[in-house]
Parts: structure tokens; C-alpha cells; sequence
């Protein structure tokens, strides 16, 4: 048939809601940044309000999720609906984590400023780029596009460490700036945990449309390695 | 026998929006139905609104087909059944003397379990409610019963065979024949016995494509075994079990959280 | 115990489906129906050709075209046209009769009584008792009610005071009506069957639509079961049409000298004819070949009925197969 079903516009009134909401989790991210680099108070305060719009997104695609399912759908469509669950969850701690590094840049732009601000730049810088490429991939039924995220994680988390080491250095020798220096270190590891959970969604893709599970592998880049295995026929 | 307020009385009982608390088109009340001693219907009581869905669930014997042919009568048709308690319909109690079964059966449709087209042609099977009425003028019926065959999804399929008989179609397109049959006389209200039971998956889903097109302008009562059906098609459920009503709700409400055990355990499938 | 069975019978793989002796009961029961059946055939083709034999070669163009003019023993002068047409009409006036009047009542009897009412079982119980009543019971019945009691009241009423009999005499009119009313039970029955053959569905789906009881049968019911009804008649017209006592005392004539023209004369009869050449006949060898020539003559007569009834019901079904 030319036109959708009625159940085929349901599911894709739920991707439409989906995406909303991670359009507005990527923007939370990139202002809760943007003030922090920028110490800008007002921006700050309004990520942190914009956050209770993310959490209802969370439960209104939740509700569309569980009223789809009682229809008992099949194959793509069930894994649709199960994944859109489970990355509506993930966006509502990316929302979260970027509330919280605006609280902290709020904090910081009342503190004067310190010189090691210019790392958490770079690490915000590869870590926004993850959670667009796990959303495109979504959007873009591409999930070669997602296995390439997943072990950019790793490097992520190793700026984690170096920044919390260079910080540490930091507040020893300038005990001054302890305040600054904790505050930077929450930011640092908000940041790390934005980019677990884009390795979470980019998995979520995996798992859509090539029906297999990669969670806990640690490898996703190359089919034929022992974490993507051979194809299924499901795929 | 006198005719018949239920002509002069719109069906469409004003203001209403969809929910079975607003003006309702479809009243029960402390319906109960006996076949002679068997008691098949304990005390309905609920009502339903205007252009919704309602499914009917509940397992085998528990008085959902009987309940429905409450609604246009076909209960008459058996010997022995006494009725206690009202239906009203468009507030018009239709088991009262006053009301004129034909016209009752004009305005409230049905589709049966089986397809039943008539051994006829497929355009005299669609034109025969459209006659009975007194349309005769072929400019009229032609153009009726092409919209008809439209709305049921069978017009592309068929209209280049209009003169063949309609028991030479499959069973999905059949079944599509007898909704397009019922529709052509544009009742208020059309009831559903399991239409969809006797065909294969893909039929099915036709059919059920079709009534969630045809709920824009039909009020719909479907009676299922299919809870998935259900789910997918209605806006309101009720379950019925062993002639009792046991609980009635907006149908994702039902089936995601139903509010009685019985309820519960049978849309889970732990009995019945 | 499987593996048992399997082992003795390992060997032929290919027998593994085939039983372990032989069917005699299934043999047995074959050779015993198709022995039926052979014998049937057999007493039939004994029959007719027996007939066919001795009664052809007597067979001629004057002889069914004709009148008798004098002796209607002789071989060479009977003529049994009249008996021929007589039949022909009493057969054709009682299917007149008796179609509407079981049919209806077929109508009636399923579509309108209650199952189980007292009426209702009485009604059967005649119909069925109907069907038992020797035929001469009929004859005697026909004479009495038809020509003596309405066909008396019809010329008191028609003709009072001048004192005519016109209907209150032996009639083909009565004797058709007789018959119509023997082989009532036969078409009720047909018709009820026809009825009920037909799925409780369609009549559903009309009555669904807003049509009365009435409509649905004219409309939907009755187009359907014409085939069935169609069947009584044949199996009336079959059984009408061979018999003589019900037609002895209510129309039959021995002898007329030519047709009957109106609905209250008398009418010759092949079948009582056949009865006059056996028994009244002065020379029994002079007239056997003449009796075996009427007996083919009405044999074939009622084939033609038959296959006349039976081509109308074929060209009925046909026209309901093409729709389907």
C-alpha cells in the first residue's frame, strides 16, 4: 500500500518523539558547555530548567512504547520499540548530566577563572560529536556509522583520567583553587558518562537493525572480530 | 406496527465526543437475556460513545455475540429469548413496541463471523440494502455503491468485475464485500462478529486497516477472540466472563493495566 | 514393541505400509453391493426390454396420432391419441395444483411456524401420514369430496334450479386435483429440503440489512431453492403420471370418442387403459401386442415428462451456476 498503516504512523510518530527529545539532550549538552567555557550564568540556569522537558519526553515515549506493544508487534517493530525505550532512558541521563554540568559552570562563573579550563573543551569536543554520530546513526539506519563510535569511548575515558590527574597536580600545588578544581573534576566526569551512554545508544542501533547484541563486548568496530559475529539471518 | 421514532431521531446525539461518560449512542442498562431457563446475560450495564472502536473480549460462552446481537435485535430471530432491562439506543429504548425492528436494522449494521455474500453479482450484492430502501435510479446506486466498495478497500480489486459473482472472491475479499455491503446503507452503527476470524493473517490485517479508516465515520462494536486484535484496533474494551460485564475501560488501559484480577489473568492468558 | 514389529518386518522396507492380510471384509462388501446393483439393472433391462421388444414393431404413426374409431381391441385400428393427451393434461394440471399449494406450505413449515409448537407437529404429522395413504384411499376421497361434495355445490350454486351436473360428475378437473393432492406430501417435502439446505447466514445477512421476513424470502431465499423445488415436481410428475386408481372413480373414462374439451369432461387414460386391455379384452392374444405397445407408449410418455421437468431444473441451475 501507498500510504501508512495506522500502526505504521504510530511507530513513526514515536521516532519523531525520539528524535525530538534527542535533539533537545544534544542542545542541553552543548549550552551547559558553552556556559562553562563562556562562564555565562543565564545560559547555565537555562539548561537546568530545560531539563524538566526532557523528563517528559522520557515518560510520554515510555507511555507510546508500552501502548505499542500491547499490539504485539513483530521482528523490526518490536526492536524498534524496545530500543526507543531504552535510548529514551539514555537521553534522560544525558540531560541530567548536562543539568548537572551547568550547575557546576554556574558555580565556576561566580569562582574567578583557572588556566586548565582549555582540556575540557577538547574532551566536550569529542564527546558531543559521539552522541550526534549514535542519534544519526539512528536516524540514518546506519549501524556500521554506530559500531564506530563505540570504541571512542575508551579514549574518552583516558582524557577522563588525565584531566583528573592534572587537576589533582593542580590543587596540591594551588591549594586556592580546590573549589574550582573539584567543580572542573564533576564537569570532567559528566562528560565521561555522556559518552557511556552514547556508546549505550550506539549499541541500541547495533541492535536494531542488524539484530544482534554487542553489549558488554567491547568490540564493535569489524564484523568478523568475536564481537561482531557472523551475520544471522535475522539481520 | 408504528413507525418509528428511531427514523426522526438523529443518531448522532449531539456534543458527543469520544468516551463512553459523554452523551452516549449506546446505552445498557441491567440488560439480562434468558434462552428459556440458561440465563446468558447477568445485569450489562455500560455505554458507548460516538464514532469509537469498542471491542468485546472474553472467552468462548461468555455472552459477548449474544450481547451484541442485542443491539440490532437478531436475538428476535430465536425462539424462547426473554429480555430484561433496557438498550437504548440514541435514548430510544429499541426493544419497545413502538420501535419498527426493520428501521432499527437499517440504522445499526452487522458483519458476520462467516462471510454470507448473497449468490448474487457483487454489484446487486452491495445494491441490495440500497433497493430495499427504495433506491432505484442507476446513476445513484452506482455511484453509492462505488463509494462503498471504496471505503471497504475492494473497489481497485473489483471494478472491473462488477456483473461476476461475488462467492467467486477469496475470503478476505469476500468478508471486505459483506462490510462493503452493510455500509452501503450508511448506518450509524456497525457490529462486528469476529470478522476477521475465518482469514488468513494477511486478510486480517486488511480488515483491521479498514475499520480503523471506516471509525471516522461509524460508530463500531467488534467482537474478538484476538487480543491483539483488540489492542491494535479499539479504543474501548469490554471483557465480559460468563455473562457478566467485568470490566470496561479504555482499551491501553486494559491491557496494560487492567484494574480487576479475572481481567488480568485472562488477557494474560492464564485461563479461559 | 516397536522395534520388535520393525525388526520382523526389516526386511521389506517396501511393504512397510502394506497390512498384514488380506481384506476380505472390504472385498466382501464391494462384491455384495456390486452384485446389488448388477441385479437391479439387470430386473430393469429385463423389463424394458421385454417391452421394448414387443411392443415396438406395434408402434406406428396412426397408432398415436389417432383416435379409436371402433375396435379399440384390434391392434390394427386402436389409436390412443386421447390417452395420450388425457395424460399428458391431468399430469400437467396437477402440477398446476399441487406446486403453490406445497410450496407454501413448505414456506410456511420452515421459514414461519415455531420449531416445536403442538400446530406445527400436527401439521407434519399429517404430511407424513399423507404420504401413507393407499393410493385407490385417494381415489375414493377424490370422488367423494371433490366431485360429489364441492363439485355438487358448485352446479347448486352455478346452475340452481335448472338441474344440471356439469362439476358434480367424474372430471378431468377432479381427477387432477386428486392427484395433486396425493403427491402434495412429496413436493412439501422436496420444497423443505431445498429450504433447509440453504445456510441460515444468507437469510441473516438480509434481515441485517433491514429486510422484512417476506422480503428475505422472495428476495433471497426462493431464487435459491427453485433446483430443489423443481426436484419435487419431477418426483411427483414421475409418480403421478403411472397411476390409475386415484383417477378411477373422479375422471377416467373407458372410453370417449374424442378429446375432452373443457375442465369438467371425462378424459381417457393410459394407464386405466392399460387395465381395460388386460381385463375387459374379448381375445387376450389378439390384444397382447396392442397392450404392450400402450405400456411403451406410457413408459416413454412418462421418460418425457421426466426429462422435460429435469431439463427446466438443469436450465435453472445452470443460470444460478454462472452467477457463481
Amino acid at each position: 500500500m501507498a500510504t501508512q498503516t495506522h500502526f505504521e504512523k504510530e511507530l513513526s510518530d514515536l521516532k519523531e518523539k525520539l528524535l525530538t527529545m534527542a535533539s533537545h539532550a544534544e542542545t542541553a549538552v552543548r549550552n551547559a558547555v558553552a556556559a562553562l567555557v563562556n562562564r555565562d550564568y543565564d545560559l547555565a540556569q537555562r539548561v537546568r530548567e530545560e531539563d524538566g522537558v526532557i523528563d517528559r519526553f522520557e515518560i510520554e515515549v515510555d507511555e507510546m512504547a508500552i501502548n505499542l506493544l500491547a499490539k504485539a508487534p513483530l521482528a523490526s517493530d518490536l526492536r524498534l520499540i524496545a530500543v526507543a525505550m531504552k535510548i529514551s532512558q539514555n537521553l534522560e541521563r544525558v540531560g541530567d548530566e548536562a543539568s548537572k554540568i551547568s550547575n557546576r559552570a554556574r558555580e565556576l562563573s561566580q569562582e574567578p577563572p583557572i588556566k586548565l579550563a582549555v582540556d575540557i573543551p577538547r574532551m566536550a569536543n569529542l564527546t558531543l560529536p559521539m552522541l550526534k554520530g549514535a542519534l544519526d546513526a539512528f536516524v540514518n539506519q546506519d549501524p556500521a556509522a554506530a559500531r564506530a563510535i563505540i570504541p571512542q569511548d575508551k579514549e574518552i575515558d583516558l582524557l577522563n583520567k588525565e584531566i583528573y590527574r592534572a587537576l589533582a597536580n593542580h590543587m596540591s600545588q594551588h591549594p586556592d583553587t580546590i573549589t574550582q578544581c573539584l567543580n572542573l573534576m564533576v564537569v570532567a566526569k559528566s562528560l565521561e558518562r555522556i559518552a557511556d551512554h552514547a556508546t549505550n545508544v550506539a549499541e541500541d542501533v547495533v541492535y536494531l537493525y542488524e539484530a544482534r547484541d554487542i553489549r558488554h563486548t567491547g568490540k564493535g568496530s569489524v564484523p568478523g572480530t568475536p564481537g561482531g559475529a557472523a551475520p544471522s539471518p535475522s539481520a | 406496527m408504528a413507525e418509528i421514532p428511531l427514523q426522526k431521531v438523529s443518531l448522532r446525539a449531539p456534543g458527543a465526543n469520544k468516551g463512553p461518560a459523554a452523551a452516549a449512542l449506546i446505552d445498557v442498562q441491567g440488560l439480562s437475556l434468558f434462552y428459556g431457563a440458561n440465563q446468558a446475560l447477568r445485569n450489562i450495564s455500560f455505554s458507548i460513545g460516538e464514532k469509537v472502536v469498542t471491542a468485546f473480549i472474553g472467552p468462548s460462552g461468555c455472552g459477548k455475540s449474544t450481547l451484541l446481537r442485542c443491539f440490532n435485535r437478531m436475538n428476535d430471530l430465536i425462539d424462547n429469548v426473554r429480555i430484561e432491562g433496557t438498550v437504548r439506543i440514541a435514548a430510544q429504548d429499541i426493544n419497545s413496541p413502538e420501535v419498527d425492528v426493520i428501521e432499527l436494522r437499517k440504522r445499526v449494521g452487522m458483519v458476520f463471523q462467516k462471510s454470507n455474500p448473497f449468490p448474487k453479482t457483487i454489484y446487486e450484492n452491495v445494491a441490495y440494502g440500497l433497493r430495499l430502501q427504495g433506491v432505484t435510479r442507476k446513476a445513484e446506486l452506482d455511484a453509492i455503491i462505488e463509494e462503498s466498495l471504496r471505503q471497504a478497500a475492494l473497489w481497485d480489486e473489483v471494478k472491473d468485475r462488477l456483473n461476476t459473482s461475488g462467492l467467486g472472491l477469496s475470503g478476505g475479499q469476500q468478508q471486505r464485500l459483506c462490510i462493503a455491503r452493510a455500509i452501503a446503507i450508511r448506518p450509524e452503527i456497525i457490529l462486528m462478529d469476529e470478522p476477521a476470524s475465518a482469514l488468513d493473517p494477511l486478510a486480517t490485517a486488511r480488515v483491521e486497516e479498514l475499520i480503523l479508516e471506516l471509525k471516522k465515520d461509524f460508530t463500531i462494536v467488534i467482537v474478538t477472540h484476538n487480543m491483539q486484535q483488540a489492542a491494535r484496533i479499539s479504543d474501548y474494551t469490554a471483557f465480559f466472563y460468563l455473562g457478566q460485564l467485568i470490566e470496561y475501560g479504555p482499551t491501553n488501559a486494559i491491557f496494560t493495566h487492567p484494574s480487576n484480577k479475572q481481567t488480568e489473568d485472562y488477557v494474560t492468558g492464564r485461563f479461559g | 514393541m516397536m522395534s520388535e514389529a520393525r525388526g520382523q518386518r526389516a526386511p521389506a522396507r517396501r511393504g512397510l505400509f502394506r497390512a498384514a492380510q488380506y481384506d476380505w471384509l472390504s472385498f466382501l462388501c464391494t462384491g455384495v453391493t456390486g452384485l446389488a446393483t448388477l441385479l437391479i439393472i439387470s430386473i430393469l433391462a429385463v423389463i424394458l426390454g421385454v417391452i421394448l421388444i414387443n411392443g415396438l414393431p406395434h408402434v406406428s404413426w396412426r397408432f398415436i396420432t389417432t383416435g379409436t374409431a371402433s375396435d379399440m381391441f384390434d391392434v390394427n385400428k386402436a389409436g390412443i391419441l386421447p390417452m395420450i393427451f388425457g395424460t399428458t393434461a391431468r399430469v400437467i394440471l396437477m402440477t398446476i395444483f399441487v406446486l403453490p399449494a406445497g410450496v407454501l406450505t413448505a414456506i410456511y413449515l420452515t421459514e414461519y411456524a415455531r420449531m416445536h409448537s403442538p400446530f406445527t407437529r400436527v401439521i407434519r404429522g399429517a404430511v407424513n401420514n399423507l404420504a401413507g395413504v393407499p393410493s385407490i384411499v385417494f381415489g375414493l376421497f377424490g370422488a367423494g369430496f371433490f366431485v360429489r361434495f364441492i363439485g355438487k355445490g358448485m352446479d347448486g350454486l352455478l346452475y340452481s334450479g335448472k338441474g344440471a351436473i356439469v362439476w358434480g360428475q367424474p372430471a378431468i378437473l377432479w381427477a387432477s386435483a386428486t392427484l395433486a393432492v396425493m403427491t402434495l406430501p412429496v413436493v412439501i417435502v422436496a420444497t423443505e429440503e431445498a429450504l433447509r439446505a440453504i445456510p441460515q447466514g444468507l437469510r441473516e445477512a438480509s434481515l441485517a440489512l433491514g429486510a422484512s421476513k417476506l422480503e428475505t424470502i422472495v428476495k433471497i431465499v426462493m431464487p435459491q431453492a427453485i433446483p430443489g423445488i423443481m426436484t419435487g415436481a419431477i418426483l411427483a410428475i414421475s409418480r403421478a403420471a403411472g397411476e390409475v386408481a386415484p383417477i378411477l372413480f373422479t375422471g377416467a373414462a373407458y372410453y370417449m370418442a374424442g378429446l375432452p374439451k373443457s375442465l369438467h369432461d371425462q378424459f381417457m387414460d393410459l394407464g386405466y387403459h392399460v387395465f381395460i386391455l388386460s381385463t375387459q379384452s374379448p381375445n387376450v392374444d389378439k390384444t397382447r401386442p396392442l397392450l404392450y405397445a400402450t405400456v411403451l407408449v406410457l413408459l416413454c410418455l412418462t421418460f418425457m415428462l421426466n426429462i422435460v421437468a429435469i431439463f427446466v431444473r438443469a436450465r435453472m441451475r445452470k443460470k444460478m451456476r454462472l452467477l457463481n
